[in-house]
């Protein structure tokens, strides 16, 4: 066994490149997945009967499938069925979308209806318009509620990236295998690999526990 | 004398429960009225019936002139002849005492930043609380939160204040503080509206006293005619366990 962590030093610009796109897809899709989340998520909280409805369908869809496939169904099934062809960028980044739109939405929605009912009476009873009562009551408080979980969602979906390579998205996943498939540096590139990883996933941790020690829990 | 409240045929079911029956009941401006009866009559529900907290089933409520079955805005207009007072006081926990106050000047009666702080701190020194205006609700204790949540229903002018069970959460210590500071509205002729079970409050305070059963007004006469002299067994024994 003869290990040579000096190689990885040419291999630099193509992992960076690769994770420049593992970044790309996360922050892209997530922007789209925590702008649906919060939609779907209220509409959870106090959508009527067919608002609650149709976003309880959605969540539980998502849920309660894998994201491989949710994938694959994106990029292979989709054309088949409504002759929509996606480029493999634009699929992963949809995917992104409404994977964590789906467990966003439940976090939302969760942190919403553990704001306690009297606030809201309280905020009503001097005569606030619903819509101000979750702007300035409930959304504050549920906010402070919500970082941790759509951290952790954030760090989830960063990893779930990895998996685009099965539609052969050039991101840091794929970019490992592409050297590996060249040179046979297993133990090297996937160190290498990891370490990119966890350089990107430490770095969100840690924000996250900037933000949560900045902002008490009311 | 105009009533300012006035309840025709005002019934209140939640699915099969009838919780109120068929109320009739006139509230006059300055009446301080104390509810009593025992838990499951019904009184918190007559009380959020009053500010649409709670929809009525069938029958008119008015107040002010304005029916609860008006709609969302006319409903919002009664919220602001209406003030409320929970047992669980319910303050913004991410404002102060003196944003507590103030929100509401500002967002429902659109009154300045400056205006309405200005007003607010004076509510605060009426209930005893100027000093403690920067302070955040989990710094006061529970009669001081009490406190700043009347305060927060006076800031929005209201014509009436209905007080739902104020001083239960509350140590026997604290309650005479939250108490006076009630005393003290009715003495500038506050109408009020208040579920209690403080016995000396309504006898020294009420104008009137309004026994409930099973959705129903049993007993409406002059507290101090009837706390020492329940018309009926029900109320006598309600009165000998509170
Ligand atoms: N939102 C609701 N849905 C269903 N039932 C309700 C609801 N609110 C109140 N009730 C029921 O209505 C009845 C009257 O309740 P209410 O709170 O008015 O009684 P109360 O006289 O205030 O009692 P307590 O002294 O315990 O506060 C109770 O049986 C209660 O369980
Ligand atoms: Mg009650």
């Amino acid at each position: 066994m003869n290990i040579d962590w000096s190689i990885i030093i040419n291999f630099l610009p193509q992992l960076f490149h690769g994770a420049k796109i593992t970044l790309y897809i996360t922050v892209t899709g997530l922007i789209g997945g925590i702008t649906l989340g919060a939609v779907i998520g209220l509409m959870r909280a106090y959508g009527g009967y067919i608002l609650n409805t149709l976003a309880f369908i959605y969540v539980e869809i998502i849920r309660g499938t894998p994201i491989v496939v949710q994938v694959m169904f994106l990029y292979f099934a989709l054309p088949v069925l409504v002759d929509i062809r996606i480029d493999p960028m634009t699929t992963a980044i949809l995917a992104i979308v409404i994977n964590a739109g789906a467990y966003v939405a439940e976090i939302v929605r969760g942190a919403v209806l553990s704001i306690s009912k009297g606030l809201t009476e309280a905020g009503r009873a001097i005569g606030l318009p619903r819509w101000k009562v979750v702007v300035y009551i409930v959304g504050p408080l549920a906010f402070r509620r919500l970082i941790p979980p759509l951290g952790n969602q954030c760090i989830v979906s960063l990893k779930d990236t990895s998996l685009f390579i099965v539609i052969g998205v050039g991101e840091l996943t794929r970019t490992g295998q592409e050297i590996m498939a060249a040179n046979f540096r297993a133990v090297e590139i996937w160190t290498a690999v990891a370490v990119f990883y966890l350089i990107m996933t430490g770095t969100l941790s840690l924000l996250l526990r900037i933000i949560e020690k900045r902002m008490r829990i009311l | 004398m105009s009533a300012i409240i006035e309840f025709k045929n005002v019934s209140k079911h939640f699915g099969p429960l009838k919780v109120l029956e068929e109320v009739d009941l006139d509230i006059n401006r300055g009446e301080v009225v104390v509810l009593i009866g025992p838990s499951g009559s019904g009184k918190s529900t007559l009380l959020r019936c009053i500010n649409g907290l709670e929809m009525i089933t069938s029958g008119d409520l008015l107040v002010d002139g304005l029916s609860v079955k008006g709609g969302n805005k006319i409903l919002r207009e009664i919220r602001q002849e209406a003030g409320m007072v929970f047992q669980q006081f319910n303050l913004f926990p991410q404002m102060n005492a003196l944003e507590n106050v103030a929100f509401g000047q500002r967002h429902v009666r659109g009154m300045g930043r400056k205006a309405a702080d200005i007003s607010a701190q004076e509510l605060l020194e009426k209930v005893g609380l100027g000093d403690k205006s920067r302070h955040y609700p989990h710094e006061l204790s529970g009669g001081q939160q009490q406190r700043v949540a009347i305060a927060r229903a006076l800031a929005i002018k209201p014509k009436v204040m209905l007080f739902d069970e104020p001083t239960s959460a509350l140590d026997p210590e604290l309650k005479q503080e939250v108490l006076s500071v009630m005393r003290k509205l009715a003495e500038e002729q506050m109408t009020m509206v208040v579920v209690t079970h403080e016995m000396s409050f309504a006898k020294q305070v009420g104008t009137r006293l309004i026994f409930m059963e099973h959705g129903k007004i049993a007993v409406d006469a002059n507290p101090a005619d009837v706390i020492d002299n329940p018309p009926n067994d029900r109320m006598k024994d309600f009165l000998r366990h509170v």
